[in-house]
């Protein structure tokens, strides 16, 4: 038995294979070690079969001419541009379709969560039924019923469906006025940016004001008069310089106008109805995360129930409220690549789709498609994580 | 003498009944109907909307319907023609799976049903063992039924499975699949090792960001350069390595938030104890961290059975990929929205059962943890 007390104060050091630093380095290597010898064998095998199967390799296909046409386009585009051009065309149709299909969802969902709270039965359970229904049926298989089963048997441009002469709805597409802009024009927008930034110094002013004196400032009827009447006038002072291009039936179809192809119709339709749902969840959510006790605060304080919305619940449902929407608007703008199965020419039907085909260029193709949506998803996130800290409560 | 003016000592007053216009169905409309100005409008908005659109649909659905028959012919009353449904119900099941092996199929989904059922009837004693049973041992007899070539059973090719029957198979192949990977990456996550972390956050942040749809593009063209010369990998196998990767990294983070949600208490209790790592996380983390999470790994398992219907953009055959073909086929063309229809119904069925069980099990575990 070993009774020597220098050998019982000192603490016994572990063998290094018991160690928790060795260990922990050991144990990195070796999964380094495995994910690095991982993607050399599929790098080599990757590189073994293009050679074999003769496919080049390298971004120089984005210069070739593309040689097929895509049937609506937000940039110049004809079978001799490049598929580069393409490609920009497919992400820009994305853009457009993620954008709007945002702006709908975002107003049906708000609209649809606020009814679900309704004191009114009836809508509350409409809105209930609603949502139930909808979030519960596969995205892919709402695109197809609204672009084969209604899109598809909406009558010829004869017979179209029309609204106030104005907008017409037939197998070829959603026609509506186009907007011609004239000379002098671009003195409204120049007026609406002005207007803005008007607004941003006034609400900067009257915050500082209040905090320093008290005295509240009617900001949002004074920014509504600014953004409305200063473009107003610009256009008055001009002379209304836009007037409107109607779509009219000729032969056998309309001419003019707006046309909004019916893939485009049917998937913005489905994404917006189908993200409602789950952001009308969200929004109740957020308002029923807001204690009645705040309410009842403010009101006992003496504000007025609009204040109250505006100032005390507004904000704590937008913390609850805000990072969910985000991901649910990027859910939309990953779910508007289900485009490829109806055929409308976003960045994963034109590039992924037809630019593979025709250059058998996997590697790249997907790389750059699965960058874009890579890069659209981590600038959001980074966004979101920035929000996050500066809404995060502040708590002692 | 007049009853109506009697008058009583204070407090011996009985007990009127209420006015009728506050109880009974009277008085819960006036509450719930029509409370204010605002609400009559839109109870009558919300009856107007309700008369445009159910009748008709019921009259489409069920009154004006055709039920029986075996040719097209017999929908002649304009309303929906299930006779297109009866006469494919077989194909929307099993898809192009031979007709006199599908015994096969029924006994694999009898089975899966009989485990599943165990495991959510609460009364029913040995869950570990059953569900051991479901995660390990019966995905291997799962595939023998399925895919044969031994024990005396025919060969069918993954071409001709479909239908339902596929939908379930990559649902729950992706599910069972992600659970342990999900664990691993969730648990790298957290990892105080620097290379590990940094491994796990790219995988699970990388199959996060991107759509399901490039995954599966991904899945079917680049999956067979990655191997070597020679090998051949089967679409389905393609589509279902996509479709676990995906889901792996959703349910990383699902488990996660169930691993950041255990107080650093039991971690230090944990180890307190001696436990070591590996330890640690098995008997004392993992079980509560996961029943925490059960909620979110079924909300997760809901969103991938609805992203099944993806794969078939590259051209396998799931439940809403035949009905799709079957609306097309010129024998019975323009009865596409009672494919729909049914295609919805089905999926809202399962996805609606699931969110059901969800919400139970989340009053049900919330008592247990709240503070």
């Amino acid at each position: 038995m070993q009774t020597d007390p220098s050998k019982m104060t000192a603490p016994a050091k572990p063998p290094i294979w018991n160690d928790p630093v060795y260990r922990g380095i050991f144990f990195q290597i070796l999964v380094l070690g495995a994910v690095v010898l991982f993607g050399l064998y599929i790098f080599d095998n990757t590189t073994a079969n293009l050679e074999r199967q003769g496919i080049a390799s390298g971004f120089g296909f984005m210069e070739t001419t593309a040689g097929f046409g895509i049937i609506t386009h937000l940039i110049e585009y004809s079978e001799e541009s490049s598929y580069g051009r393409a490609f920009l065309v497919g992400l820009f149709n994305t853009l457009l379709v993620s954008f709007i299909g945002i702006v709908l969802a975002t107003f049906l969902g708000l609209f649809i969560g606020i009814a679900r709270l309704s004191s009114n039965w009836l809508i509350a359970k409409m809105a209930t039924i609603y949502i139930e229904v909808i979030r519960n049926i596969p995205l892919l298989l709402q695109i197809f019923f609204w672009y084969f089963a209604v899109l598809r048997s909406v009558p010829a441009p004869r017979n179209s469906v029309e609204l106030a002469d104005t907008f017409f709805l037939n197998n070829r597409g959603l026609y509506s006025p186009a907007p011609i802009f004239e000379s002098g024009f671009s003195a409204i927008p120049i007026a609406l940016l002005i207007a803005i930034v008007a607004v941003i110094l006034l609400a900067r002013w009257a915050r500082k004001r209040q905090e320093a004196t008290g005295q509240p400032f009617h900001t949002v009827y004074v920014s509504t008069a600014i953004i409305i009447g200063l473009p107003l006038l610009a256009a008055l002072a001009t002379g209304m310089p836009l007037s409107w291009e109607y779509p009219e039936l000729k032969g056998f179809n309309f001419v003019g106008g707006l046309v909004m192809i019916p893939e485009f119709v049917a998937l913005l339709l489905a994404l917006a109805i189908y993200t409602a749902a789950f952001i009308a969840e969200i929004v109740r959510a957020g308002i029923q995360s807001v204690s009645h006790g705040q309410t009842e605060a403010a009101y006992s304080l003496g504000v007025k129930p609009g204040v109250t919305l505006r100032l005390v619940i507004l904000p704590q449902a937008l913390r609850v409220i805000i990072p969910p929407l985000t991901s649910q608007y990027l859910n939309l703008a990953k779910n508007s690549s289900l485009a490829a199965a109806i055929a409308y020419p976003d960045l994963v039907s034109v590039f992924a789709g037809t630019v593979l085909n025709q250059t058998g260029q996997a590697v790249e193709v997907i790389a750059i498609t699965m960058a874009v949506y890579l890069t659209l998803s981590l600038t959001i996130s980074l966004f979101m994580n920035w929000y996050n800290s500066k809404m995060a409560l502040v708590e002692r | 003498m007049n009853d109506t003016t009697q008058r009583y000592a204070p407090g011996e007053h009985p007990d009127m009944p209420p006015p009728v216009t506050a109880v009974g169905a009277v008085g819960w409309m006036r509450q719930n109907l029509f409370s204010s100005p605002l609400n009559v409008a839109l109870t009558l908005i919300g009856l107007y909307l309700l008369w445009l659109l159910v009748p008709p649909v019921i009259d489409w659905a069920f009154l004006n319907a055709d039920w029986f028959g075996t040719e097209r012919e017999a929908c002649t009353s304009g309303g929906a023609c299930w006779v297109f449904i009866n006469m494919r119900m077989d194909q929307f099941m099993y898809g192009f799976y031979p007709a006199e092996q599908r015994w096969r199929v029924d006994i694999a989904f009898l089975i899966f049903a009989a485990c599943i059922a165990w495991l959510l009837i609460p009364r029913l004693p040995g869950k570990n063992k059953v569900g051991i049973f479901a995660l390990f041992i019966y995905p291997i007899i799962a595939f023998f039924l399925l895919s044969g070539g031994s024990f005396g059973l025919e060969h069918v090719e993954t071409p001709k499975w479909g239908g339902l029957m596929l939908t379930l198979v990559i649902a729950v192949v992706g599910i069972v699949a992600s659970l342990p990977i999900g664990v691993v990456l969730a648990l790298g996550r957290r990892s105080q090792m620097p290379i590990v972390r940094s491994i796990c956050v790219t995988f699970i942040e990388f199959w996060r960001g991107v759509p399901l749809i490039t995954v599966l593009f991904m899945a079917s063209v680049m999956f067979p350069l990655f191997m070597p010369e020679g090998v051949n990998f089967d679409k389905l196998l393609r589509a279902l390595i996509g479709v676990m990767l995906f889901s792996s990294a959703y349910m990383a983070e699902v488990i996660r938030g169930g691993l950041q949600a255990i107080p650093k208490g039991q971690y230090e209790a944990a180890e307190a104890l001696g436990l070591g790592y590996w330890r640690m996380m098995y008997l004392i983390i993992l079980p509560q961290a996961l029943k925490m999470v059960i909620p979110g790994i079924v909300n997760t398992f809901i969103g991938l059975f609805k992203d099944t219907t993806l794969v078939l953009i590259i051209g396998l055959f799931d439940f809403l990929g035949i009905v799709q073909a079957a609306a097309t086929d010129p024998k019975w063309l323009g009865y596409s929205v009672e494919g729909y229809v049914f295609c919805a119904f089905v999926y809202w069925c399962f996805c609606f059962g699931m969110s059901r069980y969800s919400i139970h099990l989340e009053n049900k575990l919330h008592t247990g943890h709240k503070r």
